[in-house]
Formats: C-alpha cells, structure tokens, sequence
C-alpha cells in the first residue's frame, strides 16, 4: 500500500474507537513519510515510512536532555526490560530522541495497519505516563 | 563484518553525523551486486542440477536394461549348456562379457553424474543462503538510511512546529487533559440527552412520589377500596 494511499484510507475510518488524521511530511529526499495523528493527540504523531522490506511506524517520546541524569542508565534499562512486554511495540532511539516504534511487513492488510497504529499511540501515551518520573521537572 | 557490527560500532562511537551514511551507495551497489550474481549461479546450478540429473536417470535406466541382457543371456547360456551346445554357450557368454564391459562404463559414469549431483546441490543451496544474507543486510542498510532520511524530513517539522515537541511531561499533560475534557463532554452529553428525554425530571418525581404512574395507581387502589367498603 503506497502512503498516500493510507493516508487517503485513514481518513475516512475510525477503529477500535479511535480516528485518524494524517499527511505527508513535506520531504525533499526519496523517502515519504507519513505523519498520523490518532485520536487528536498531535503531541505524539506517529511517522510512517515504507522501505522494500516493511513499514515503519515511529512515534518520538522525549529528548535525551529531558532526562534526569542520574536517573539515565536505570531508565535505559527499564525501557529494555518492557520491550518484550510492550505489545506490538519496541523502544528504540533515534539520534538524541527516545521513541517507540512497531515494523509491519509491506504486504500488511489496511486493518493490521491501523491496528498497530492504534497500539502504537496508546503505548506511546501509557510510555510518556510511566516514564515521567525519570524525566526533569 | 556483518553490517550490524558495523551499525553498532558507528551506534557506540557516536561520532556519526546527522545524516551520514553508515554504508555509503557503493556498499550498497556491491551488496546489490552480490544478490544478482548469486541468483546468477543458482540458475545456473538449477539447470544444471535439472540435466545432470535428467542424464543419471537415463544411465540407470541404461545399466538396468543391460542387467536384464544379462540375465536373460545367462538364461540362454545355460539352456545351451543343457543341450550339449558347448560352442553356442562361449559365444553367449562372450555376448554376456560385453554386455558387462559396457555396464562397468555406465557404472562409472552413473558414479560422475551422482557426485555432480551432490556439488550441485550443495551449489544451489549456497546460493541460496547468500541470496537470504545478503538481501538480509542488505534491508539492514536500507532500512537504516531511510529512517536517517525520514528522521531528517520530520526534524525539519518538529522544527517549524518547536511547541508541540519541546516537553514531553508538557504533551503528557496535554494529552491527558484532552481525554478528561473528553471524558467530561461524554458525560455532559449523556446528562443532555436525559433531560431532553425528560428522564431527568421523571426520576425526581419519582423519587419525591409524585409520579404519574402512582398517582393512577393510587385512583385505581382508592376505587378498588372503595368498592370492597360498598
């Protein structure tokens, strides 16, 4: 499924009660990202992107200044710790940024891709939740 | 070196550039390369594989025809045999020899095409094992560059849109005050909803026993009283 054909697909669509509104990042490299908002929650946009293999669903939790210092590796740890737990989802980091992420195989039906979608913005959410003591006042 | 190694050396150093390729376009041309000369030879290996084989069945079918000569020529010798017939008997069993000489040919080319077979076969499977690493890394290289472009591309959205990302305690907060305020909405709309329907004012009366429905029950037990005292 190309981007923007999702794009077009998701905004007409609501699940497990949740709605969608997305748009292509303005990029003047190859690659297309798609920016997904669910559920009106625009602080935390989901950044979809396709390679060959997969697609690609990041969504930035918070920049490694915000975090306590001395709280750092514990807090790493943890967050190794809940991957497996985690449904659907992994935390990763992307340059100085903490985000949590999912990969679908490219040949996803539209359904496995907004349920993935909605799992991936509740757990960025409930990650935000449990992580914020670690982060600075 | 396995390119994960080589992500997680560029990963730990830190010294990366944003933006910089870990493995530039030519480590990717050269990946590319060796998946199209792979599948290159396991084509070849697989036709090969298919004739070879096509040959080692006609050769058995060949030995097992000359074995069946032999038998039935041995049979023949030993009626000769039978009947007196010395002389017939030696040129059968001359006919017989031949027969094995020939058999003792396709046998050691039956044992040439078998172990073709085998180096075939462990042909098309290295082929295939190269095909599924390299493609294997070669999504790994891939795949790390295009999050590299795609993070690029959303760096220069969170920077024109700088208030929605600076916080994460602040987003939190936003978010949670969004599903409150959600919340509070359902349940305003749910109170709306009942005192149009008046359920709300209903409930009350009832609740202050001034119901319409009691007031008629009343009636109807006063007249049935009524009646019974008459």
């Amino acid at each position: 499924m190309e981007l923007n054909e999702l794009s077009i697909k998701l905004a007409s669509f609501e699940t497990e009660g949740a709605n969608f509104e997305s748009f292509l990042v303005a990029n003047e490299g190859e690659q297309e990202v798609l920016q997904v908002i669910v559920d009106g929650n625009d602080e935390l946009p989901i950044f979809v992107t396709q390679t060959e293999e997969q697609l690609l669903c990041i969504s930035y939790l918070f920049n490694e200044a915000e975090v306590k210092t001395e709280l750092r590796h514990e807090l790493n740890e943890a967050l190794l710790k809940l991957n497996v737990p985690i449904p659907l989802s992994a935390f990763a980091k992307i340059d100085d940024q903490y985000a949590i992420f999912g990969a679908l195989a490219v040949s996803s039906s539209f359904d496995e891709v907004t349920h993935e979608l909605v799992t991936l913005a509740d757990n960025a959410i409930d990650a935000l939740d449990a992580v914020t003591a670690y982060l600075n006042e | 070196m396995s390119i994960l190694k080589k992500l997680f050396t560029a990963v730990r150093g830190g010294a990366r550039e944003v933006g910089e390729s870990i493995v530039d376009a030519n480590g990717i041309r050269i990946f590319e390369q060796e998946i199209a000369d792979a599948q290159n030879a396991l084509h070849k290996a697989k036709k090969s594989l298919t004739e070879v084989m096509a040959k080692e069945m006609q050769t058995k079918r060949k030995i097992s025809a000359l074995d069946d000569s032999i038998a039935e020529h041995e049979e023949y010798a030993g009626q000769a045999l039978a009947k007196g017939n010395e002389a017939l008997a030696m040129e059968i069993a001359e006919k017989i020899g031949d027969f094995e000489t020939e058999k003792s040919e396709h046998d050691q080319v039956l044992a040439g095409f078998s172990n073709h077979i085998v180096v075939l076969k462990q042909q098309v499977k290295d082929a295939e094992k190269s095909i599924k690493e390299n493609q294997r890394q070669l999504t790994m290289v891939k795949t790390t560059e295009s999050v590299q472009q795609a993070t690029m591309a959303v760096n220069s959205t969170l920077n024109t849109n700088e208030s929605s990302m600076t916080n994460a305690r602040q987003s939190l907060e936003r978010i949670k005050q969004r599903q409150q305020d959600r919340q509070d909405q359902l349940g305003a709309a749910k109170q709306l909803e009942a005192s149009a329907n008046g359920d709300d004012l209903k409930a009350k009366l009832a609740e202050a026993g001034i119901g319409e429905q009691n007031q008629k029950s009343n009636d109807i037990l006063a007249r049935i009283k009524a009646k019974q005292n008459g």
